[in-house]
């Protein structure tokens, strides 16, 4: 055997059935279901007659139709309540386990997979949710899929795949101060643009990876997905184990040391090869903000809104001037100065603790502008308890923010919290689509820090400013 | 799985790059509506007005495009979400086959879950294609897609040659139900797991 890379390890080890062509049929270590899926996908597998294979291989949170409204319950967002209870009544007739909506536990599937310690370097994780990628953050193998999919891993605890090729992507040097890691993964989507992954596995590497705390490294893998990549993962190292040790699932006693040894033997070996290697210089990057309806459309906060004539093609420069009708902006003029009306700090891309910190930093002593909407969404009971903990809750009510309950929330607004058509957000999400906050919605998908100096400012600001 | 031979029918361009899955259905509809219901919902952001009236300049509005069974699309379609409902929402619609340059990786794998067919073919050739889509009046000229011979016949006869991956054609021509398929080897995946369970035993021991 030559040089392997930790995907190809982790993929190796977990097929039953070599297919041909590149297909195989993998094991699956870990099976998330949220609310939008495990109703249907459970009562379509019983009636074709079938059962869960592993239930106890199979978790389950409620995130994406939860109500985010401080004091809810099931009921409180009405068009979500037969959802929430289906997800309830089917689960536990399957065996599976599946937080209640206010249990300790409950969370955004992305972010209670780590902080569970459900997540773990070469597990092969799939859920029903194309940002599954971000369990990468901790050397698992994650990926997302479709319904049909879900059904066949809940039937089996197996999935088809076709052997994807690989890239690495050199993160190198030290960003510069109120850069983040969301502005790294969103300032490399604009350079390979959003299908400059397709087709591909990612390897995240380089000396800003090494020195990125694990929360850092779930923002990145998180928007892989956002250039096409299906799966975006980083080597295990002690910043791993550490951030792993003493979690709730994760392995114990023997068990650890076994799994820990493996662990060491996951990292990708000097020499493997790639289809595709990328390299950034992170002293270069500037806090990123979006101005289009694709994450790939993004500038430095410090740059003027783009012409579309710059576009790289005649579709290209067609999509740039759609984007700019939709989003309402005039090319040629700073992004900076950008006058906004809401502001959501959320999402399976940046609602961890250190995400709150870096906005409530920001917030502290000052007030949200006047007529502007601002959210704060806690990932997860636990970093709501956490964040609590530690008064940041009162930072952001202080300032006039909305401290809210654990959820998807804004960022897909299939809960009932929703923005009105025209209004304009500054988001810590990850798609900035059409609609996606609501019918009409224009969203600018930025860091915390950039969203908390946004809403203090009533317009689209570089945090750097304002920050001492 | 209703299986794909072949298939003849009119076909609409729209090669917009980046077409997203929250643009082929809405959150809304994809939790609300039915799959074999989803095709009011489909590009619904696009294709009607504020005022829920039809977009008249969306093309799959103009008469000749309406019944299309063939999508021609830019780069990376399907882009986005992992949704299902975005190809049953395309189904619904009445389409059966897309072509594009590239596919967001979930929902091609998804195309071939639902009987859908996707084509990567280059763009220079879709546009081409394209052209021979074009309607006159009222009227597109029909494609036909072959399954079988891997061979797109345009309006004027000329053929453009596809390939798809043998274990996906196979599958697509058949019909064949995947769960079927892997419950017949189910003893492997018994076997696998009591192997890993000794390599790995803290993945088993929940
Ligand atoms: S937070 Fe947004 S992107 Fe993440 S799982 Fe929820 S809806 Fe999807």
């Amino acid at each position: 055997m030559g040089a392997s890379s930790l995907f190809e390890k982790i993929w190796s080890s977990h097929v039953i059935n070599e297919l041909g062509d590149g297909f195989a049929l993998l094991h699956v270590d870990r099976h998330i279901l949220h609310d939008l899926n495990a109703m249907k996908s459970l009562v379509e597998l019983r009636e074709r007659g079938y059962a869960v294979r592993n239930p106890e291989l199979t978790i389950a949170t409620p995130d994406h139709g939860v109500s985010s409204l401080p004091g809810r319950d099931i009921n409180t967002n009405a068009a979500g309540t037969a959802l929430l209870r289906g997800y309830l009544e089917e689960t536990k007739r399957a065996g599976i386990r599946a937080f209640d909506v206010n249990e300790d536990g409950q969370g955004i599937v992305h972010v209670i997979g780590p902080e569970l310690g459900l997540t773990q370097p070469g597990h092969l994780i799939v859920c029903g949710d194309s940002h599954t990628c971000t369990h990468g953050g901790l050397a698992a193998l994650g990926f997302g899929m479709g319904r049909s999919e879900v059904i066949h891993v809940l039937a089996t605890q197996t999935i088809y795949q076709k052997k994807p090729k690989q890239m690495r992507i050199n993160f190198e040097g030290v960003a510069g101060h109120g850069v983040t890691p969301k502005d790294l993964i969103l300032y490399l989507i604009g350079q390979i643009g959003a299908d400059g992954g397709n087709g591909h596995a990612v390897e995240y590497a380089g000396s800003a990876i090494r020195a990125m705390p694990v929360e850092g490294r779930l923002t990145i893998c998180n928007l892989s997905i956002e250039f096409g990549a299906k799966v975006g993962m980083i080597g295990p190292d002690d910043v791993a184990y550490q951030y792993l040790a003493g979690r709730q699932m994760s392995p114990k006693g023997a068990d650890w040391d076994r799994a820990l040894a493996y662990w060491k033997s996951l990292t990708t070996d000097d020499g493997a090869s790639f289809d595709h290697e990328v390299s950034i210089d992170v002293a270069k990057v500037a806090p990123q903000i979006t101005w289009g309806t694709s994450p790939q459309q993004v500038i430095s906060v410090e740059d003027a809104i783009p012409d579309p004539s710059s576009g790289a093609n005649a579709a290209d420069t067609t999509a740039m001037r759609e984007a700019l009708d939709y989003m309402g902006l005039t090319p040629g003029r700073p992004i900076a100065g950008t006058a906004i009306d809401a502001v959501f700090i959320g999402s399976c891309t940046n609602s961890r603790l250190s995400d709150l910190r870096e906005a409530a930093a920001v917030a502290r002593g000052r007030k949200v502008k006047e007529g502007v909407q601002a959210w704060v969404v806690p990932g997860s009971q636990q970093v709501k308890q956490a964040a609590e903990a530690e008064g940041l809750h009162g930072v952001f009510r202080q300032a006039g923010f909305e401290w809210r309950e654990p959820g998807c929330s804004m960022c897909l607004a299939a809960n009932g919290d929703l923005l009105a058509r025209g209004q304009r957000a500054v988001s810590t999400t990850n798609r900035n689509f059409e609609g996606r906050q609501g019918p009409g919605v224009r969203t600018h998908l930025a860091s915390p820090a950039m969203a908390a100096a946004a809403a203090v400012s009533g317009a689209i600001v570089d945090v750097r400013k304002m920050m001492v | 799985m209703e299986p794909f031979v072949r298939l003849t029918g009119v076909a609409a361009p729209i090669l917009t790059g980046n077409v997203n899955t929250d643009v082929l259905v809405r959150v809304e509809a994809m939790i609300n509506v039915p799959k074999g219901k989803l095709g009011p919902y489909c590009f619904e952001v696009w294709r009607y007005l504020p005022d829920r009236s039809d977009n008249p300049d969306f093309i799959l509005n103009q008469p000749a495009y309406r019944n299309a069974k063939i999508l021609l699309a830019g780069v990376n379609f399907g882009c986005g979400s992992s949704r299902e409902p975005a190809v049953w929402a395309l189904w619904d619609m009445g389409f059966r086959c897309v072509i594009a340059p590239s596919f967001g990786d979930i929902f091609f794998n998804n195309c071939f879950q639902s009987g859908m067919l996707p084509i990567v073919l280059p763009a220079d050739v879709i546009v081409s294609l394209a052209e021979d889509a074009k309607a006159f009046g009222d009227v597109a000229p029909d494609f036909t897609v072959d399954l079988e011979r891997q061979v797109i016949i345009a309006p004027s006869g000329r053929q453009t040659p596809f390939k798809v991956d043998e274990l996906k054609r196979h599958a697509l021509l058949e019909g064949l139900d995947d769960i079927g398929v892997t419950l017949a080897i189910a003893q492997r995946i018994t076997d696998f797991q009591t192997a890993d369970r000794n390599a790995r035993p803290w993945v088993y021991n929940v």
